[in-house]
Formats: C-alpha cells, sequence, structure tokens
C-alpha cells in the first residue's frame, strides 16, 4: 500500500518526500480538528454536570 | 529473478554492462507486489499509529489547542465589550462628571438569564495565571456549550451578582479544560466574572466532592433546601476524579463586589488583593 503510493509519486525522491509530509499534515490536520473531535463525544463520556 | 521482476529504472534500455555490480544486485531484487497479508498489516499500522495519535490529542495536543483559542476568543469577547462600552460613553457622556475611582463598587447589575449557547461572561481566575479567561455561555450541554465554549451555566440558577446560587460547570480534562486546576483554589482567591456591565469578583471558600446526583448543590442556598437564598453565591462543578464519571467536584464562592466598567478593572484581576 505505502510502496504503492511511494512508486505513483511523481518526481526524485525529495520531491516524494515533500508531497508526503504535506500529505501526513494534511491528514494530521483533519484527524485533529475533524475526526478526533467528533469521535471524542461518541467515546469519551465526561460528565461535569449534576443532575 | 527474471526481467518482468525488476523495477522500472532496469529495463531492457537500461546499461547492463555500465555498472554491472551495483546494477544487477538491484535487478535481482524482485519487485515487491502488494499481498492481501502485506496491505492489511500497514492498515492495522495505520489503525495503531490513528489511535496512538488519538490519546495524543484527548490528552495533550487538544488542550494545547482548545485552550488557546479559548483565551483568544475570551480576549476578544472582553475587547468588543469595552469597545462598545467606550463607543456608547463617547456617544452619550455620563451623568456624573468625574471618573469613578478605581475598585468603586456598586449594586450588581443583574442580566437576564442567558438563551442556551448565548455567551454572557467571561471568567477570569488570576490563580490560573494572566492569561486564564473563558467565554460563560447559557446552558450545560456539552455539543451546544461545554464543548464548543467551555463554561455553561446551569439554567434555572441565578446569574452573576443575584441573591443566591450563580451555578457553572466545565470540563476538568480535555476541551481545553476550563476548570482543571480547580482543586488548586487556595480560600479568598478571586474569581472574576466579566460581563458587558462590568467585573463581579467572587471569593473561594471551599471544595467539595459529591455523587453526581447531588443537584441540591445548585440550590440558591447549597445543598440546603427550603431556605431563602441568603447570601450571593458562586457554585462551579466539574468531574472528579480527573478522567472519571464517579463523582463531582464542587467549588463555592461568595460574592465579594461588583465594579462596573465606567470604574475600570477591578485589582482582584491583577491576583494581588
Amino acid at each position: 500500500m505505502y510502496a504503492a503510493l511511494w512508486r505513483i509519486l511523481p518526481g526524485p525522491w525529495w520531491v516524494r518526500v515533500l508531497i508526503l509530509v504535506i500529505l501526513a499534515a494534511a491528514v494530521l490536520y483533519g484527524l485533529f480538528f475533524y475526526a478526533f473531535p467528533w469521535i471524542s463525544e461518541i467515546v469519551n463520556p465526561q460528565e461535569v454536570t449534576v443532575q | 529473478m527474471d526481467d518482468a521482476a525488476t523495477p522500472e529504472g532496469a529495463g531492457p534500455d537500461a546499461p547492463e554492462s555500465g555498472a554491472p555490480k551495483r546494477r544487477s544486485a538491484r535487478a535481482t531484487k524482485p519487485r515487491r507486489r502488494a499481498s492481501v497479508i502485506g496491505v492489511l498489516g500497514e492498515l492495522l499500522l495505520t489503525a495503531g499509529v490513528v489511535m496512538l495519535l488519538y490519546v495524543g490529542w484527548q490528552l495533550w495536543i487538544g488542550d494545547v489547542i482548545y485552550g488557546a483559542e479559548r483565551s483568544a476568543q475570551a480576549q476578544e469577547q472582553s475587547e468588543q465589550w469595552q469597545q462598545q462600552y467606550e463607543e456608547q460613553a463617547a456617544a452619550s457622556p455620563p451623568m456624573t462628571p468625574a471618573p469613578a475611582p478605581a475598585d468603586t463598587t456598586a449594586d450588581p447589575v443583574i442580566l437576564p438569564e442567558p438563551a442556551d449557547a448565548e455567551i454572557f461572561g467571561i471568567m477570569h481566575i488570576p490563580r490560573f495565571g494572566p492569561d486564564y479567561q473563558v467565554n460563560i455561555a447559557g446552558g450545560i450541554t456539552r455539543p451546544r456549550t461545554l464543548d464548543p465554549i467551555g463554561i455553561g451555566h446551569y439554567p434555572g440558577t441565578q446569574m452573576p451578582g443575584e441573591m443566591g446560587n450563580f451555578a457553572l460547570a466545565a470540563h476538568r480534562t480535555t476541551w481545553g479544560k476550563p476548570f482543571n486546576r480547580i482543586a488548586d483554589l487556595h480560600v479568598g482567591d478571586a474569581i472574576v466574572i466579566e460581563t458587558p456591565d462590568g467585573w463581579y469578583t467572587y471569593r473561594f471558600r471551599t471544595l467539595e466532592y459529591v455523587k453526581p446526583s447531588a443537584v441540591d448543590v445548585l440550590l440558591p442556598v447549597p445543598q440546603a433546601t427550603d431556605v431563602a437564598a441568603n447570601g450571593r453565591y458562586l457554585t462551579m462543578t466539574s468531574c472528579s476524579p480527573m478522567y472519571s464519571l464517579a463523582e463531582r467536584i464542587v467549588a463555592y464562592s461568595i460574592f465579594d463586589s461588583f465594579t462596573p466598567r465606567s470604574a475600570g478593572a477591578p485589582s482582584s484581576l491583577n491576583g494581588t488583593a
């Protein structure tokens, strides 16, 4: 899977590394700001109120 | 081993004789083919990394992100109220010409109860640092108030400065953890609620640990049923122990003074008094 990704990417190795770093940053952003907050509401029942 | 298994670079036109040793060594390496097991393994590894990232986000990075965001939002809100006040003051000069001296206390302005998720105040606690400022909004639901805004006001409880109990809830861990250091408060610490009208200073008195069902901490006189309001209390609830649903930590404070915006920020905000 990742080997295939490496083959698909164009350019010399440092261009590929650059593209992968940018991709990883985009994935991390999506996880930290969208996926994780959404998951957190489901799997992490935090109750701070009395009721 | 055969030609079909050589990498793209070593096709039929590649100079085989140019650098025989290295070339052939690389050419003999069979091209990895994606197998089901291999892809499955990579997916599992990825899932493991994502789960570790989640833990890191939940316990650390998320709080850094949200904490900074909460503080910036509250700072912006505070500046906006100050600007509104100055524009109003400029438009209609006050009747009383002399500027009020610092720390003038007056009868507190009582705000109407806010709508759900409507921001009406900012909490400042000098004990938690000069940058500690978190917006307070109506309602105590996680998706509408506690997660996206910060501190929530129990509907039906009193408002800042009002006789009775001004009751708030916020996260102690995760989501920017507004009440993370609630157990570090010292007796007499200032808890300042800023609103468009001014600053309400409360003084911390005591902590208590209760069951999640202990709704009587929200009564006009906390935990005293059938007693008419006899003072101005601030009750803050959060989870206890940290990361747990088992109990609630409750911090009680008593109203100290109200400083109208015309008198400027009170000295209780500096943490010295």
